[in-house]
């Protein structure tokens, strides 16, 4: 029993994060990473008991601030609180004092005001959990900043990766559909390059970011706008959803259209064996997806949707720690 | 630990031996050494460790009898992480010397502890996987060392969530003193009187490059508060 976390014992100095938030992927490491998933493999294990819940986050206090719609991380991300005993406040800005015309900062602030841990945001403005970050103390959690990043979508696709494909090193990965509007996007290409895997962007030219293969020095990102090249070779084909909200104007015909070029289809299945899908959710059945992939066996859609609990657990209790030291 | 690569996982149910040039090594486990630690003594050697061993598994085999079938009733749970390897010796001992096979979980208390908010950074959280069924079943918590009975605490916790037990005991190597919960070990390998400033270590040659216990003396005590 001593020798485990003593430091005086220490063969090992024990692995744990470098960073105080979670912002995004962009600047962690494939070590933290690995940690995050690593702990999260070990968290899953508790959602399989008939008592899930331990004690590990006792009298840790965490607010929710979503400033946007949200129901599968919102409940996700309270879902992983609660497991893990910690109190949790729920806020959305409709009917609260924002439609009053408070900013983030005053929010953020009297909230905090109130003697809490950890921060979650989801916000429509990219960089908004940066900022926060300048403005209280407590650790902030990005659940998706507008088009910028959402990290624990990115890290719980990894998860299911490594479930299914084993380490991630080497495995060609292809991230199908409205790239533009996705932060899912965003993150998975940092943390799916910092793991060392390959990364195929595929989507209708007005959905493509420009400068996508700068992103990666060695050529570990490609681009092509044919869905049979992105899927020719593919471990993991990640469909993107449409994002009919945040679409001001029309980026491609029709969805019938985009779904005849870039929806994947029983026949790639069949064509491809080894080939997985995925999909951040929520799924328009019969745009990205046609409805018979969706339910099918090598469509592991629900398996992202419980591993986001277990990584999001690993997330918060990993980052908690860093609130003694600070 | 070996796994200090994250993608390495090791399981208990490896069967590797990870060292097998003990004797090549003569200075025990000094890679390990913080510079301010001195040995004060070593307590066992690997011979001793084998001869405990070997009575504790007999005094588990004659402390719960066998079940209706002819099996052994109880099921052992090595704590994370020398206790996993401890009480997988004893698994083996009781096979080879009565035939009996006896089932075996591990546990990790992480998720348990009460000094959370004392540390720097998380603790990390490593397997627990008890593969049989623990409602009515009689348990032996194992662990290498007895101090102030955190650890033994939080297991106790861990366990009333995976099931309800018909019994819990719990067997340790070493038991140093300094108690600061009502716990006791039910078998206890040697006791040790000790000083706080002092650590016991215990070494298995699975994990370590050397197989033993030994005191340890502390030059600087503050290192000291994370360890229950």
């Amino acid at each position: 029993m001593s020798e485990i976390s003593t430091p005086a014992a220490g063969q090992e100095a024990s692995p744990s994060l470098k960073h105080r938030h979670l912002l995004g992927l962009e600047t962690y490491s494939a070590d933290e990473i690995g940690l995050i998933l690593q702990t999260a493999r070990q968290f899953r294990e508790v959602l399989d008991r008939p008592i899930k819940r331990v004690p590990t986050l006792r009298g840790v206090t965490v607010v929710n601030l979503f400033f946007e719609p949200s129901t599968r991380t919102r409940i996700s991300f309270e879902l992983a609180e609660k497991r893990l005993s910690a109190d949790t406040v729920n806020f959305s800005a409709s009917g609260s004092s924002v439609s009053k015309g408070e900013s983030l900062k005053d929010t953020a602030q009297n909230i905090e005001a109130m003697k809490i841990d950890m921060v979650v945001l989801r916000h429509v403005s990219p960089g908004a959990p940066h900022f926060l970050t300048k403005c209280v103390d407590s650790i902030v959690i990005n659940a998706g900043d507008g088009a910028h990043e959402h990290p624990t979508q990115a890290l719980l696709d990894m998860l299911t990766i490594t479930d299914h494909c084993g380490a991630l090193t080497g495995l060609n990965v292809s991230i199908i559909g409205d790239v533009l509007h996705s932060r899912v996007a965003r993150s998975n290409i940092h943390g799916l390059l910092a793991m060392g895997a390959h990364v195929t962007i595929c989507g209708p030219n007005p959905l493509l970011p420009l400068h996508l293969e700068e992103m990666s020095p060695n050529g570990r990102v490609r681009v092509t706008h044919r869905l049979e090249e992105a899927l020719e070779g593919a471990d993991i084909a990640m469909a993107l959803r449409i994002q009919m909200e945040r679409q001001g104007r029309n980026l491609f015909p029709s969805t019938r259209e985009y779904h005849e070029q870039y929806g994947i289809k029983t026949e790639h299945l069949e064509r491809y064996p080894a080939l997985r899908v995925m999909h951040p959710g929520p799924v328009n059945r019969g745009v990205e997806l046609a409805s018979e992939v969706v339910d099918h066996e090598r469509a592991v859609i629900l398996n992202q949707v419980t591993n986001g609990v277990a990584v999001r657990m690993a997330v918060l209790y990993l980052l908690s720690g860093s609130s003694v030291t600070e | 630990m070996h796994n200090s690569s994250l993608e390495v996982e090791v399981s208990i149910f490896d069967d590797t031996p990870r060292c097998n040039d003990r004797k090549t090594h003569k200075k025990p486990y000094f890679w390990s050494m913080e510079p301010q630690d001195t040995i004060k003594a070593q307590l066992l050697d690997s011979r001793d460790m084998e001869r405990m061993l070997q009575r504790m598994a007999r005094q588990l085999v004659e402390m719960f009898e066998l079940d209706e079938d002819g099996g052994v009733s109880f099921g052992l749970v090595g704590m994370q992480t020398r206790g996993v390897y401890l009480a997988k010796r004893l698994q083996k001992i009781i096979k080879k010397v009565d035939g009996l096979d006896v089932e075996l979980g591990v546990l990790d208390v992480t998720m348990y502890r009460d000094d959370f908010r004392m540390r720097g950074h998380q603790p990390v959280v490593k397997e627990t996987r008890i593969d049989f069924d623990v409602d009515g079943r009689h348990l032996v918590l194992v662990d290498d060392v007895l101090y102030t009975g955190r650890t033994v605490r939080a297991g106790l916790d861990a366990l009333t969530d995976l099931g309800r037990p018909a019994s819990v005991h719990f067997l340790v190597v070493v038991d140093r003193g300094h108690r600061e919960l009502p716990i006791r070990a039910d078998f206890v390998g040697r006791k040790v009187p000790t000083l706080p400033g002092e650590e016991v270590r215990v070494r298995v040659s699975e994990l370590d490059n050397e197989e033993g216990v030994w005191l340890v003396d502390h030059a600087d005590v503050s290192t000291k508060e994370g360890d229950v």
